[in-house]
């Protein structure tokens, strides 16, 4: 189970195809782009993984504020250190994917703002997921005041049963409701 | 193996196939993936064979066939999923301009391909059914009077500037109405063109109709239509506002000052939203503005009209300069240009909120190129009720230099037995034939349309560009970040432009055939060149702000224009008619008796007995009232679901209040709860089972809101699905509130077992 070589046996091609929200050639392309992030001996050794960083050197996470959190999030690795095999590059697509279901995509989009793991959406993980949105430099970010004022705000919006945090459920029932959600959380290589 | 055992069996297998198809659904990571589908697949191997046991040789036989074609069909189908994805067009393109622009953009893009591909089948429709044959089996150039050039025109025929006003050979070409002979069949397969042209008009509208509200329907579905404007207005702003498929890091920066805007304003809208300011003076000019608008409206529909007369007046001159031709297309293009930014000026006076302010913008355009173009379609008019007057008397002439012309042959031969040749087709007077000058007048419009469009772009985007960056080395302050900068691409402008060309089309496609052909090759063209210009020219914008549904809307607009410009084709067939020497339905006295021609003299007699019934006022009546009365129907069903959705929406707010006295009640109600509660693993997070849960939901349910239930019931099942982090083996969502059978979401749930039944606790 995993990648040999540099070509893809039709038979895990197919398996993967029944599996994943992609299309053959998206499969095989994402093949491509992954073993050309390899170094050389890693492409003859099965299962290789690809450290993190060289993850983010891909122009379509490149520029992502989440980009840490999505590899982290997809990652299998023991070590928790966000390294990605080619079945977790597959399934990231596959989440990303424009035939991907809304379930599964609110279903990932929760992990990857869960900053702390801890299975809610908390006062510090909201206000981690504010400063990623608003940039790197000091003067796009919001003052403490009005950074208060937003995730009061929003708790207020989500939090149905008053407990201080948004959970699954909560999350779902108001991304469900959103246009945009759908067409905008996709990433295609 | 006994039947029961059988049944089982076999409802394992359907079980197990199940999950198969619905795999990729499961948020799981793919090695569980992998093993759950290499174990439902030997599953499914094991006991398929074992399943057609006992049933005899050739039922084995056929069971195990059936099986092979299954599997084949389904990788059939994958397969044409594939090559369906690999044949879409310009995807990489698309992509670019998504990474660089975000997808509100790129959505232009996606609309500019979706009028491609449907004026391609517009295009193949009308050149395969009218042109082809016509030109395949038809008479050729120069046989008859209505396919050659008249004498009177013949030296200027071949002049450049004659055939850009598309005269000269271009009037007598297969472009126009004109050209199309009236023979009732032609060629060896007995082609009936003048039917093939009338219903290829109206399906035309047909096809078209459709396949808009088949994307408008598909839209729908994905929007969620029902959400209340201004719910959940921060933690959408929080959770949905970062565009994914942003790849450059400028755009990535614009995102970010964007979303940070956005932030900050809608806290202060919060705040503001209290504040109480001068109502009056602001109605005062909200009014103001409405009035001045409304004036320059009317003010260029009677501009429009103004010149539409006057172009009739130079119809009858010769010495006409350029402008003096154009005028007509020249000034409509430039209203189209000028008026939008002048709306946007006044509409500063409003004082709206950005969302409302575009909305007004959009409808203020939409009402401009409506007036415009019904305003051109009235003097279009008048222009046609002329020429239809004309005819009468150049009837009369033709047919008296018809007969001038024999006896003079006669005379001249001193035999008036021999038959005079035909006289030459160049020298008939010919009748104005109207219709081939409406085509004209349509297709000078769309012409023109398309090189302001292209004009524009290069003057306005590439030009300014150009300027802004060489000039800025030279200049006193910072071109390109104070004034005039570098172009925004004005989606809603384009899109607008699009829709009225489409509209422009629709209209003028049944007198001028050609017209879809110039159509394609215009959207073909324009997808590389605006492509360009935005890569090249323009950059992100600084405001993103999503109009979304906004899909929809275009939609919608596009849907009015079809209805809009069916109406003037559809009341030129029934009311006008058609010219007496040109066209395929010259000779009769309505378009329409094409069809009662074909009725009665080519389908068998019943049919035409039928037709006739149907035709009846006595049956059609009834069947009006019948569809009246089916609408209302479903119209009361509509709102009755739509009562019960509310009425579900407000049980399930209840149960979660319920939830939250609960757990702030230390006290639990039933006793049984709290000793399971006790049992269970310390997980603060975990809501407990909703099994006490009185059954005030009253089990009789009437099956109509099934749907409702459905859709509801499927989020709270697939909440069940595995998320490593947040439930145990104990917690469970909502549990059962009388799921339909066989409820929804499958397996899959940890501890969904079969046979849920109404409010009995789960299995465990």
């Amino acid at each position: 189970m995993g990648t040999t070589a540099s070509q893809l046996g039709k038979d895990l091609l197919s398996e993967y195809q029944e599996l994943t929200f992609l299309t053959k050639q998206e499969i095989l392309l994402a093949h491509k782009r992954f073993t050309e992030l390899l170094t050389k001996d890693e492409r003859d050794g099965a299962n290789s993984r690809l450290p993190m960083d060289r993850i983010l050197t891909l122009p379509e996470l490149k520029s992502n504020p989440f980009r840490e959190r999505i590899c982290h999030v997809f990652s299998t690795s023991p070590q928790k250190d966000g390294s990605l095999t080619f079945e977790d590059f597959l399934d990231l697509l596959s989440a990303f994917s424009d035939s991907a279901t809304l379930e599964i995509k609110s279903h990932y989009a929760f992990r990857i703002f869960d900053f702390d793991d801890d299975g809610t959406l908390d006062g510090s993980d909201l206000e981690k997921l504010v400063n990623c949105l608003t940039g790197e430099t000091d003067e796009t970010r919001l003052s403490p005041e009005e950074m208060r004022q937003l995730i009061s705000n929003i708790l207020e919006e989500s939090d149905i049963d008053k407990d201080g945090t948004v959970n699954l459920s909560e999350f779902q029932h108001v991304i469900s409701r959103s246009p945009d959600f759908v067409s905008s959380f996709k990433i295609v290589l | 193996m006994s039947e029961g055992e059988i049944a089982r069996l076999r409802e394992e297998v359907e079980e197990k196939k199940t999950l198969i198809a619905n795999i990729r659904n499961k948020p799981w990571r793919m090695k569980r993936r992998l093993t759950h589908l290499k174990e439902a697949q030997a599953f499914v191997d094991k006991f398929e064979g074992a399943l057609g046991k006992g049933k005899g040789k050739w039922a084995r036989k056929w069971y195990a066939y059936k099986v092979m074609m299954t599997k084949k069909w389904i990788k059939f189908q994958r397969d044409f999923e594939n090559f369906r994805t690999a044949c879409i067009p310009w995807e990489r393109k698309i992509k670019e301009v998504e990474s660089h622009f975000g997808s509100s953009v790129a959505s232009y893009f996606i609309f500019l391909r979706w009028m491609y591909g449907m004026n391609l089948v517009l295009f193949g429709f009308t050149f395969g059914l009218v042109v082809i044959p016509e030109v395949l089996m038809g008479l050729p150039y120069g046989s008859i009077p209505r396919k050659t050039v008249p004498r009177a025109e013949q030296e200027t025929a071949q002049d450049y500037s004659v055939l850009m006003d598309f005269n000269g050979y271009c009037k007598y070409s297969v472009l126009f109405y004109g050209y199309y002979n009236d023979q009732r069949t032609i060629g060896l397969l007995k082609f009936r063109l003048p039917l093939a042209y009338l219903m290829v008009g109206i399906g035309t509208f047909g096809y078209s109709l459709m396949v808009v509200i088949r994307t408008m329907a598909k839209n729908a579905d994905v929007g969620g239509g029902d959400g209340e404007e201004g719910e959940f207005t921060f933690a959408w702003k929080m959770f949905t506002s970062w565009d994914y498929l942003i790849g450059n890091a400028e755009t990535a920066d614009n995102k970010y000052a964007s979303i940070t805007t956005s932030f900050k304003e809608s806290i202060v809208d919060e705040q503001e939203n209290q504040k109480d300011e001068n109502i009056h003076l602001r109605r005062f000019l909200r009014v103001l503005a409405n009035f001045m608008i409304i004036c320059s409206l009317g003010g260029s529909g009677y501009l429009i009209y103004f010149v539409v007369k006057r172009s009739q007046e130079f119809a009858t001159r010769d010495d006409l300069s350029w402008y003096e031709k154009n005028e007509v297309e020249i000034i409509m293009s430039l209203l189209g240009l000028v008026c939008p930014p002048l709306f946007e000026t006044i509409a500063e006076l409003e004082d709206y909120h950005p969302r409302i302010a575009l909305k007004w913008q959009l409808g203020r355009i939409f009402a401009l190129f409506l007036g415009n173009l019904y305003t051109f379609l009235f003097a279009l008019f008048d222009e046609v009720n002329t020429k239809l007057e004309e005819e009468q008397a150049i009837k009369n002439a033709s047919i008296w230099a018809m007969k001038e012309y024999y006896a003079n042959f006669s005379r001249l031969m001193n035999d008036s037995e021999a038959t005079p040749p035909p006289m030459d087709p160049s020298d008939v007077i010919r009748g104005p034939c109207w219709e081939t000058a409406v085509g004209i007048e349509f297709v000078k419009l769309t012409v023109s349309d398309i090189q302001v469009t292209y004009l524009t772009i290069l003057i306005g985007d590439f030009a300014r560009a150009v300027i802004v960056r060489f000039l800025n080395y030279c200049w006193c302050w910072d071109l390109e970040a104070v004034y005039p900068s570098y172009g925004e691409f004005d989606i809603s402008g384009n899109v607008l432009g699009l829709v009225f060309n489409q509209g422009m089309i629709w209209m003028g496609a049944f007198y001028a055939p050609g017209l879809v052909l110039i159509n394609v090759l215009r959207l073909l063209s324009s997808m590389y060149y605006q492509c360009w210009a935005v890569m090249c020219t323009n950059v992100p914008h600084e405001r993103v702000f999503k109009a979304s549904k906004s899909n929809n809307f275009y939609m919608g607009l596009l849907l009015l224009i079809l209805f809009l410009s069916l109406l003037p084709v559809v009341y030129t067939i029934m009311t006008l008619p058609p010219s007496f020497d040109c066209g395929p339905f010259s000779g009769k006295a309505k378009m329409f008796d094409v069809i009662m021609e074909t009725i009665d003299l080519d389908l068998p007699a019943f049919m035409g007995t039928l037709f006739s019934y149907a035709a009846n006022p006595g049956l059609i009546i009834p069947a009006v009232l019948l569809m009246v009365l089916a609408i209302y129907y479903l119209n009361s069903v509509s709102e009755a679901y739509k009562n019960s959705n509310n009425e579900l929406k407000k049980k399930m707010q209840m149960a979660r209040d319920e939830e939250k006295n609960r757990r702030n009640n230390t006290d639990s109600t039933n006793q049984v709860m709290k000793d399971l509660e006790d049992l269970l693993p310390n997980r603060s997070l975990a809501p407990p089972p909703e099994e006490p849960e009185p059954e005030p939901e009253p089990e009789v349910k009437p099956t109509k809101t099934k749907p409702g239930k459905g859709v509801k019931l499927e989020m709270d099942v697939t909440l069940a699905s595995a998320n490593p982090n947040a439930r145990g083996p104990g917690g469970r969502p909502p549990g059962p509130r009388g799921p339909g059978p066989g409820g929804p979401g499958g397996p899959g749930g940890p501890g969904a077992g079969p046979g849920r039944g109404r409010g009995r606790p789960p299995p465990r």
